[in-house]
């Protein structure tokens, strides 16, 4: 396996390459545009063997890869922001027609105002497009993510799409040391695609056909048991690298810190390593805090959360996206998920870093020293006041 | 944990420089992280890189406030940009300029360096591209990097025959820091 120096986009696009997709279409959209780009150089130098479809927009790349999918192809696409809003539709059908696509989320803000920056507004937006949603810390995760999504998404009893979102800039155009997989450890661990059902003239089928009051619903229940189900999956398959390539950035969820630790930090994405640091400084001043990664938000691991957070006395959620006039969504979901747990501990939300706003280690220090100054309502964090009259 | 903030205007390889030192860290066995803040940016506009290099794993994924070193590769930002905010006190600022360090009249606690970058590009690359030479008085200055981190990441970055010139282009600014040590 090489070690080498490079950008997150780069590194996303090689490992997409080692899982030989054979249909790709995409179209560029910042901060998205470096893995697209770098595939379809890929498949113009003949390294690649895809069809690379370049498509007029994200509604017809993500309609391309829907279609290629229904006849068996291994399918990939990525997109950001508005792109991913303008997939919307297309992204419902595939996961009600159960296609195993693959696509690179860079967490970009939404429009308006117009913002090229890093949030999580437009994945969570989609968050019940039932797509299996894994959100990357570093760019090794995102890297290595994507050749776990196929296998994920690809698995008899999953066969759902998984969307790997990874924080646009932060992480597409930073660069760090990534472990690279050789391709033949990538065809170990990933073998070819085996569509139990595809559209082929031997023997016509059709996808997404209507149904009525009489079965929709169930189609419906049979879509949330295997999102739910994938759980098992995703797991798995987290387990299973680690043993393969040594390498292992947590399961659903994942801690640091978290023995013994009375305020818990939860958040998604690249911010966890920062948050890292600053749980370390805390720590040095005997402030006991410690962290759950999430790092599947869909299924949304209740149970990996609860088990998390037993003991913990104080839960500061961090968010990069909100629902308008409810709240942190994932705040709102972790609240939901402790009413099951005795003794559960009061959760506070926390919106911050929208539209590529810093989180700095002071912010996060902060966030844990002015705690009790939170209420019921999440607060957003780091406002200026002067814009705000 | 060693910071670098580089300041330069768009179309001047700034993205290439921070890739090109965090490569030469990471080949000289260092941890490294390299991060271009992006925006609006188009040829000319202020342009800004973040590095890092360090000893174990970089976790931070933030801005540099308080670097230990400041990279100006055009020296017109001086006047329009707070470019020598949160520098720290015994830091090093290197500015691509003709004028020496007194000329400046930078009231800093820190070391300033100049180096007539775009004069020695012109020389090794027969092009005002100064990002290559720059990261070789960058090395010989700080002790960060090596110059052989330099080769090997130019020829990883470039065609060989690119490698070489940018090559001569760092060895050449390398060496004249040195010399103006003595």
């Amino acid at each position: 396996m090489a070690r080498t120096f490079t950008e997150g986009s780069k590194a996303v696009a090689e490992t997409v390459k080692l899982c030989r997709p054979n249909v790709i279409a995409a179209y560029p959209i910042t901060p998205q545009t470096h893995i697209s780009e770098e595939l379809a150089q890929m498949v113009a130098n003949g390294e690649l063997k895809a069809e690379y479809v370049t498509v007029e927009s994200e509604f017809a790349a993500a309609s391309v890869v829907l279609g290629a999918s229904a006849t068996g192809a291994r399918t990939y696409t990525a997109t950001s922001s508005q792109g991913l809003l303008l997939m919307t539709e297309v992204l419902f059908n595939i996961s009600g027609m159960r296609l195993p696509v693959v696509m690179t989320c860079a967490n970009r803000a939404i429009s308006a105002p117009i913002n090229i920056w890093n949030d999580q507004q437009d994945s969570i937006s989609v968050r019940d497009a039932g797509w299996v949603q894994l959100y990357a810390e570093d760019i090794q995760e995102a890297s290595d993510l994507h050749l776990q999504a196929f296998r994920i998404a690809e698995h008899p009893e999953v066969l759902l799409p998984v969307m790997v979102c990874m924080d646009g800039f932060i992480l597409t155009h930073a660069y760090e040391p990534v472990y690279l997989i050789e391709q033949k450890e990538a065809d170990a661990f990933l073998p070819p695609y085996q569509p139990q059902y595809y559209l082929t003239p031997k023997n016509p089928i059709t996808f997404g056909a209507m149904m009525g009051p009489e079965s929709y619903m169930e189609a419906r229940c049979q879509l949330d048991r295997a999102l739910c189900g994938s759980a098992r999956t995703v797991e798995e398959v987290a387990k299973e690298f680690k043993k393969r390539f040594g390498r292992f950035q947590g399961t659903l969820v994942d801690t640091y810190c978290i023995e013994g630790a009375e305020i818990v930090l939860v958040a998604m994405g690249s911010v966890i390593s920062t948050i890292k640091e600053a749980i370390d400084l805390l720590r040095k001043e005997g402030v006991k805090v410690g962290l759950l990664k999430v790092r599947c938000f869909r299924p949304f691991p209740r149970e990996a959360i609860n088990k998390a957070l037993v003991g913990v006395k104080e839960v500061l959620v961090m968010d990069r996206a909100f629902s308008p006039g409810s709240g942190g969504v994932l705040a709102t979901e972790i609240r939901a998920a402790l009413q099951d747990v005795k003794k559960a501990p009061e959760v506070k939300g926390h919106i911050a870093g929208l539209g590529g706003r810093e989180i700095s280690v002071e912010t996060i220090i902060n966030i844990v020293k002015d705690r009790k100054s939170v209420g019921r309502e999440d607060r957003f964090v780091d406002l200026k006041e002067a814009l705000l009259s | 944990m060693i910071e670098i903030r580089i300041h330069g205007r768009g179309g001047q390889g700034i993205v290439t420089s921070g890739e090109l030192i965090g490569f030469a860290a990471f080949s000289d066995g260092k941890y490294a992280q390299a991060y271009p803040s992006f925006g609006s940016e188009r040829m000319g506009s202020p342009v800004t890189t973040y590095v890092r290099i360090d000893d174990r794993p970089i976790r931070t994924r933030t801005l540099i406030y308080n670097p230990d070193f400041i990279i100006i590769q055009d020296s017109t930002l001086l006047a329009t940009e707070p470019v020598l905010d949160g520098l720290k006190p015994k830091g090093l600022v290197l500015v691509n300029t003709k004028k020496s360090a007194d000329a400046l009249g930078l009231d800093l606690n820190s070391r300033v360096l100049t180096i007539p970058a775009t004069e020695l590009a012109m020389e090794a690359l027969g092009r005002p591209i100064v990002n290559t030479t720059i990261l070789g008085a960058f090395a010989a200055a700080s002790g960060a990097i090596s110059l052989e981190g330099i080769r090997s990441a130019l020829e990883h970055r470039f065609t060989k025959e690119l490698a070489e010139k940018n090559l001569k282009a760092a060895t050449k600014g390398y060496n004249f820091v040195k010399e103006k040590k003595q």
